[in-house]
């Protein structure tokens, strides 16, 4: 409409009238409010066949994604409350406070069937309050990625600093670290767990400093989780990257590692493990969970049967809607 | 006026007092509105109207109140030519006057104590003051408190710009010049520096500054001539008077030491009592003695007065109050919903608080090892307790910080996308060519930009007549003269006529108005007096020529320098038509003075001497005019109202005349014409004689003058011979019947206010359709508050048989006018003396409520607004009132919605009013057409900005459920503050702006469509509540679908906080996209629009590295199940909403839902039986 470069003079002469013409029109039409417009009225044939779309698109999309989600192979395995000895039974939160008792454990996991490489490690903990307001504001992202140069640490209260001194990474998060760890041995052999790449990228290469090197860091009277290797930057401590990713809602899986080989159906696989992590005082509970993964993500089956409800609810309604056009027509 | 003490406080009671006790004084503003059937005049009835010729010297005499003390305490005293003396006592309000609301000083303060009546701003004021608290930010400082310094930032500068203006026009009235006397010298003294007592000079056509009594006037009688259009809105002239004994003094040689007592300043224009001392004599001073600020000073050389008033304290300040603001009702009710949207804040603030609460006590004692909590803060030294204020506090604090949070249930963007939305709503009505007028080139205009949608839903119109209904053009259009009607004028245009001139010194005289002639009858009247049909015709129209009390003023053409133009300036219109009338045929009154007229007689020059002078009064209905003709003879011209007339006519003479008479009125006043009839008769000397001293007797006389006079005038008005009648049109403004009738279809009440006589009021009523020959009238003319009760009483009791006889209920008479026999109720100014403002007003509006139209005549202008008032007290019902003149302004400032005609009745009507157009018609298109569109966006735009916040709190606040109860958002920051701002407040705006239900067309057409905003159908508690539910609804699906699909996965807080920010905003966007009727394009953008911007907002906030949620979009996108989510959410959430909305449409749809089908597939289906379908839905769904 504009014409293009090439277009003759005398073209364009006359395309300005027109388009003025226009503009005028357009104008008169906008000022009286009588714009060309599309005026959708909602008759039965109209209301029937929306419905049946949506049924028609919703019970596909359900079956679908209820296969995909059904695809997905977990074994998960609840170990904190299992892994407290017998006479800590009563007082766990001792068990784990006390420095001296031993916190491995070891715990058998069965394949029930052949799970395909990639197949992810996450241990997941419940009634977990990643997202409690303390908690999530307790952080200093100007911190993570410039390190000591960056003075202002006052948001990462009550975990700011220590004998005078700051604290990199500062905060409630960096400091709450989740720290058991795991190791599998399948057959005889210990199964290769690779932990690199387990944090998103994103976060390794802009938000964690590549040069920031944990300092002062779990020096306190209360230690609240994990240590860091004061040699590696934080750019490069993936744990940490994957834990400062607060989750959203309180029962939550983290990654560990994946597993980079397939596992036949009616593997064994044990896991030695490190109880390191306290749950315990507030109740928590701690899962690993070894998953293979499809397009739609984890495992989970609501999505799928939503979708076959809303889909058929759809259905049904295009036909009480038929019926009621047949019965009781305008 | 001791005696009124009790009832005095209130202003529409002073008037009402005056024009019933005292009557006369009011009389001063209409000839014309005198007309009314009281049978008891007082004896002081024709006091202070003094009859100009031959009774002049009498004039104030016969005042009753001259006997009247006024009470020291109640009086002001003014000393003339002396200010000092007068201002000593007490300090009377100087001239300068003040409408500006604010000084700069006070603005600041005053500007934001007014912005804050709005409960709503205070509210967000309080929460932005707390989100200051440390322990409360939960926002960051500056960003809280952005929005609400916005709009109040946007509505002080809109404020000053205004008060600047009105600033600004107070300066150059106050900075006004005029001749004041100081030192015995008249000097140019600015207005605001006159003070009470001083002499003033006033020149011809300049604007009196303050109140003053006359002292003198270039007329060697007293009279000067004054214009009230800025006061009452009547352009013709009007006489006041100076007292005989000041006219001879000349302030500047002479002192004059008068004492002048007068009562208090009071808004009553029509009424003024006071009394002067001078020289040891007593004179009392009427209304007819005062000249009022605001007038004009006309045909007068100079007039000189001394000030009473000054400033605030002059009628017209005291009578022009202070506009009101005005709120729209939808706000109103809109406020009370908003109150319960606070209640449902406040219960989930509770809610959250409490659990809290149970929370933190049964942890109570992990409290410091939580690694969540970490309560205690052992990197101290001392290990105080981190953040923490014990139990009660925190959970105090935790009400307040999720009132910060919530916030947003009470929407503040809403009210600035009503003040968006309005604006661009007035900018259509502005350019609306159907509301343009072409004859005065006056667009629309919104004056107040608050109340647009109110036009929606008007339940009573109250009209003003003249200029409103009418042009206000008096046109003579036909005559019967001596049995013979003369209308084929009608043919021929104006423009063709060249009309009647006379030579005047060289210079072509023409009267100013061009009237139709009928050339059968212009032929005989310039026939001479051969015939005796030409012989009746000469005194036809030398009856029409000299029976009145116009006064000819010359004046040059402005255009053609040799044509001098005659315009004939009087107090009634109809005499003004009548003399140009005669003039048009000849017969052009030049001069009058005193004691004889000048009329020139196709082209022969006549001298008549008025002998004497018979006013017209409401008793007679009729004036005469003793005329002493060039050949000696003596005659009496008599004009009247035909019920009076005919039976002062002598009906032995030519009967056959009188029967063709009364048979060609019939015929007038059937077609809306003012008739009137004419008839004279010769004296002979010695009933001259004798009426001659009656009358000298009657008019000197001091005590019941009035009825003496009145008595004398029916001596010589008797045994007349018929001239004939002639019939005057009071033009109506094109398409008032239809846009009546259309007013009526659509159950609007019409009622018309004037301050005309009951005989013209009904006539109009008539030829507006207003009235039909169907309708019974009921006619209350009452005297006193018991003849008032017994009629009001009668009416009610004849109204109510005549509804049972129809049997059907008066509910919806204004719906379906065929089916009840409808009742008019035809009421005078003097019964609503009575009947406002005491016991009665009950009763009159049980009566009116049941008629369907009321006609309310000889009005004044505060009970205009009493009217208005009577309604709307007991109603809740709209009400609107449109006029064109400043009498209207009362009532057009007291009614919901106040539209100002900008006709030829100067601007202060318009200046008062919330609308202003050129003509009465329309107020079809303003009503139907745009009121209802307003109306139904407005009240579409508020249930879904509700719904639009509160469906986002509501998300908010089931994911505090899940964190603890600790007011954590996933939806970040940012997002939740561009939320009303960028991501949801476009498309409501343009829909509220853009969207039409229905087309003009069918709006036009189908009046009865109104109905529906009359029953509140677009916005009432039902669609609330049906609103909030589908809310919960909406807001269970967006949370929780995600919330299931990702529990106990890896989903971190920022990436499903973008998911449920995109959710919300597709989904409100589309719901409100399911509401829209018309897609434009400009539609489509707007709401697809806001949709793509949210994307690129999420994705641009998630771009950013400090913030906690970078890059989380992206990584979330990666996944199926979050595009899942979205579809689910959108089509799970909207379902129900979907299914309601079609089932509605399906069993009960409303009239507006089958007229859009039927406009949509009206080729298919016929107009006409939806037409059908339409009557008996109007019934159910009225509940």
């Amino acid at each position: 409409m504009w014409g293009g470069s090439t277009s003759s003079d005398s073209t364009r002469v006359r395309s300005i009238p027109i388009r003025s013409g226009q503009c005028k029109a357009f104008l008169s039409q906008f000022k009286q409010q009588s714009l060309p417009a599309c005026k959708p009225v909602l008759t039965p044939a109209w209301v029937i066949a929306i419905h049946l779309l949506l049924g028609f698109v919703f019970i596909p999309i359900g079956l679908v994604t209820l296969h995909a989600s059904r695809g997905v192979l977990e074994i998960v395995d609840r170990y904190d409350a299992d892994c407290v000895p017998e006479e800590f039974k009563g007082n766990k939160v001792s068990y784990i406070k006390d420095t001296s008792v031993p916190k491995n454990c070891t715990r058998i996991l069965k394949v029930h069937k052949y799970m395909k490489a990639p197949i992810y490690i996450y241990y997941q903990l419940d009634n977990y309050y990643q997202n409690h307001r303390r908690y999530v504001k307790s952080r200093s992202d100007q911190q993570l990625l410039h390190g000591l140069k960056y003075n202002d640490t006052s948001s990462c209260k009550p975990e700011e600093s220590n004998n005078g001194l700051p604290i990199v990474p500062c905060g409630l998060i960096a400091w709450s670290l989740f720290n058991d760890t795991y190791t599998f041995i399948h057959g005889t052999a210990e199964l290769r767990v690779n932990r690199k790449n387990i944090a998103w990228k994103s976060d390794r290469d802009h938000k964690f400093g590549k040069h920031v090197y944990p300092f002062n860091f779990q020096n306190g009277t209360l230690i609240g989780g994990g240590k860091l290797d004061p040699n590696i930057p934080l750019g490069d401590q993936e744990d940490l990257i994957v834990w400062m990713r607060t989750s959203a809602l309180p029962s939550f899986r983290k990654i560990y590692g994946r597993i980079e080989e397939d596992l036949e159906a009616d593997d064994v696989i044990v896991v030695h493990l490190m109880n390191n992590y306290n749950t315990y005082s507030f109740g928590g509970k701690k899962k690993l969970v070894i998953s293979t993964s499809s397009w739609l993500g984890g495992r989970n089956d609501f999505l799928g049967v939503a979708y076959i409800f809303v889909g058929s609810s759809a259905v049904i309604l295009s036909l009480v809607f038929l019926l009621l056009h047949v019965k009781n027509p305008r | 006026m001791d005696s009124k003490n009790p009832i005095e406080s209130s202003p529409s009671i002073e008037i009402t007092l005056n024009s019933s006790s005292r009557r006369s004084n009011s009389s001063s503003h209409s000839k014309a509105s005198r007309g009314n059937s009281v049978r008891e005049v007082t004896f002081g009835d024709l006091g202070s109207k003094p009859v100009r010729y031959g009774s002049r010297g009498a004039d104030s005499e016969g005042f009753s109140g001259s006997q009247k003390e006024i009470s020291d305490e109640d009086a002001r005293l003014v000393y003339v030519n002396d200010p000092e003396k007068t201002n000593e006592r007490f300090e009377f309000s100087g001239n300068s006057i003040r409408t500006g609301k604010y000084s700069i000083l006070s603005f600041v303060p005053r500007n934001l104590f007014e912005q804050f009546h709005r409960v709503a701003y205070i509210y967000f004021l309080i929460i932005a003051v707390l989100n200051q608290l440390p322990q409360l930010a939960v926002f960051g400082r500056g960003v809280s408190i952005l929005p609400l310094s916005f709009v109040l930032l946007v509505t002080a500068v809109k404020d000053a710009y205004e008060d600047w203006r009105r600033h600004r026009s107070d300066r150059i009235e106050n900075n006004r010049l005029t001749w004041v006397l100081v030192n015995d010298q008249f000097q140019q003294k600015k207005w605001k520096d006159i003070r009470v007592g001083e002499i003033i000079k006033i020149h011809t056509n300049e604007t009196l500054p303050c109140d003053m009594v006359l002292l003198s006037t270039s007329d060697s009688t007293g009279v000067a001539y004054v214009q009230t259009i800025n006061l009452d809105g009547e352009s013709n002239l009007k006489t006041r008077y100076a007292k005989q004994e000041t006219l001879s003094k000349t302030p500047e040689k002479e002192k004059i030491r008068v004492l002048i007592k007068c009562e208090k300043p009071n808004r009553n224009i029509y009424g003024f009592h006071a009394n002067m001392d001078m020289d040891g004599k007593r004179l009392s001073l009427g209304s007819s003695n005062i000249v009022l600020r605001g007038c004009e000073l006309k045909n007068t050389a100079w007039a000189i007065g001394v000030a009473v008033y000054c400033g605030r304290e002059t009628k017209v300040m005291l009578n022009s109050s202070g506009a009101p603001s005005k709120r729209s009702r939808l706000e109103t009710r809109m406020n009370f919903e908003i109150i319960i949207l606070s209640f449902f804040l406040i219960s989930l603030c509770t809610i959250v608080s409490i659990c809290a609460a149970v929370w933190l006590r049964r942890h109570r004692h992990d409290l410091n090892t939580i690694p969540f909590y970490r309560k205690k803060n052992f990197n101290d030294e001392d290990k105080d307790d981190y953040n923490y204020y014990g139990w009660g506090l925190e959970i105090f604090f935790t009400f307040l910080m999720s009132v910060i949070v919530f916030q947003i249930m009470i929407p503040i963007s809403l009210y600035i996308s009503m003040e968006l939305v309005r604006v661009g709503q007035a900018y259509f009505m502005i350019r609306d060519t159907l509301m343009y007028d072409e004859a005065s080139n006056s667009a629309f205009q919104c004056r107040a930009l608050n109340i647009n949608e109110d036009l929606g839903q008007i339940k009573f119109v109250f009209s003003d007549k003249t200029g409103t209904l009418t042009e206000n053009k008096m046109e003579f259009q036909c005559a019967s003269i001596w049995g013979v009607d003369y209308s084929g004028g009608k043919d021929s245009s104006v423009n063709e006529q060249v009309g009647h001139f006379v030579q005047v010194d060289g210079k072509i005289l023409r009267p100013k108005m061009k009237v139709r002639i009928d050339p059968e009858l212009l032929q005989l009247s310039r026939s001479g007096n051969n015939t005796e049909e030409a012989k009746r015709v000469h005194d036809f129209f030398l009856a029409l020529a000299a029976c009145n009390t116009i006064v000819p003023i010359a004046f040059d053409d402005a255009s053609n320098p040799t044509v001098k133009l005659m315009d004939y300036q009087g107090e009634s219109p109809d005499e003004q038509a009548l003399a140009y009338a005669a003039a048009a045929y000849g017969f052009m009154l030049i001069e009058r003075t005193s004691g004889h007229i000048v009329i020139d007689i196709q082209g022969e020059r006549q001298r008549f001497n008025v002998l004497g002078l018979h006013e017209f009064d409401s008793d007679r209905k009729r004036m005469s005019v003793i005329l002493g003709c060039p050949d000696k003879t003596v005659k009496v011209f008599v004009k009247g109202a035909d019920t009076t007339m005919f039976s002062v006519i002598d009906r032995s003479l030519n009967m056959d005349i009188i029967r063709a008479t009364e048979a060609h009125l019939h015929n007038y006043s059937s077609l809306g014409l003012r008739t009137l009839v004419i008839g004279m008769r010769e004296l002979s000397d010695s009933e001259f004689e004798q009426w001659h001293s009656s009358f000298e007797a009657a008019s000197t006389s001091l005590i019941g003058r009035a009825a003496m006079l009145r008595k004398v005038a029916n001596t010589v008005e008797k045994s007349l011979r018929i001239l004939g009648a002639s019939a005057i049109e009071d033009k109506l403004q094109q398409g008032v019947p239809e846009a009546i009738e259309s007013l009526r279809t659509a159950g609007i009440k019409v009622w018309v206010l004037t301050g005309d006589k009951q005989e013209t009021a009904i006539s109009i009523g008539y030829s507006s359709k207003l009235l039909t020959s169907k309708m019974t009238q009921i006619i209350i003319n009452s005297n006193s508050k018991e003849s008032s009760r017994k009629s009001l009483e009668d009416a009610l009791r004849m109204s109510k048989k005549l509804i049972t006889v129809s049997g059907t209920t008066h509910n919806n008479g204004g719906n379906s006018g065929g089916a009840v026999s409808p009742v008019a109720l035809i009421i005078d100014g003097t019964s609503l003396v009575y009947i406002l403002d005491s016991e009665l007003e009950e009763q009159l509006f049980k009566l009116a409520s049941k008629c369907s139209v009321v006609l309310c005549c000889r009005v004044a202008p505060l009970q205009k607004a009493g009217i208005v008032m009577l309604v709307k007290n007991r109603t809740s019902d709209m009400t609107l009132s449109i006029g064109d003149g400043a009498n209207d302004v009362s009532m057009i400032q007291k009614a919901d919605v106040g539209v100002g005609i900008s006709g030829k009745e100067g601007r202060q009507a318009v200046m008062a009013s919330d609308f202003a157009m050129g003509q009465f018609r329309f107020l079809v298109p303003l009503l139907l057409v745009h009121g209802h569109w307003n109306y139904q966006r407005m009240g579409c735009m508020i249930l879904y900005n509700f719904y639009r916040n509160a469906v986002f709190v509501l998300v908010l606040f089931w994911y505090v459920l899940f964190t603890c109860f600790t007011l954590t958002t996933a939806i970040n920051e940012w997002s939740s503050m561009l939320y009303s701002i960028i991501y949801t407040s476009l498309p409501t705006i343009v829909v509220g702006i853009l969207d039409k239900d229905l087309s003009r067309r069918t709006l036009l057409k189908y009046p009865q469509l109104y109905g529906a905003e009359h029953r509140q159908e677009s916005y009432n508690s039902k669609l609330f509540w049906l609103t909030m539910i589908d809310t919960l609804w909406q807001s269970v699906v967006i949370y929780f679908i995600p919330h299931l699909a990702y529990w106990g996965s890896t989903i971190d807080a920022p990436s499903i906080g973008d998911l449920w920010t995109l959710a919300v905003v597709i989904l409100v966007n589309l719901h409100l996209a399911m509401d829209v009727i018309r897609w434009s394009w400009i539609t489509h953008v707007a709401i697809w629009g806001s949709i793509v911007a949210t994307f690129i907002c999420v994705i641009v906030l998630d771009a950013v590295p400090t913030l906690v949620g970078y890059w989380a979009i992206f990584d979330i996108a990666k996944e199926g199940s979050f595009w899942l989510c979205l579809l689910a959410i959108v089509v799970a959430a909207l379902l129900p909403r979907f299914v309601v909305k079609v089932l509605y449409q399906h069993f009960s749809p409303s009239d507006i839902q089958i007229t859009r089908e039927a406009e949509k597939f009206g080729s298919r289906r016929e107009f006409g039986a939806v037409e059908i379908e339409m009557n008996p839905i109007l019934e159910p769904s009225r509940r």
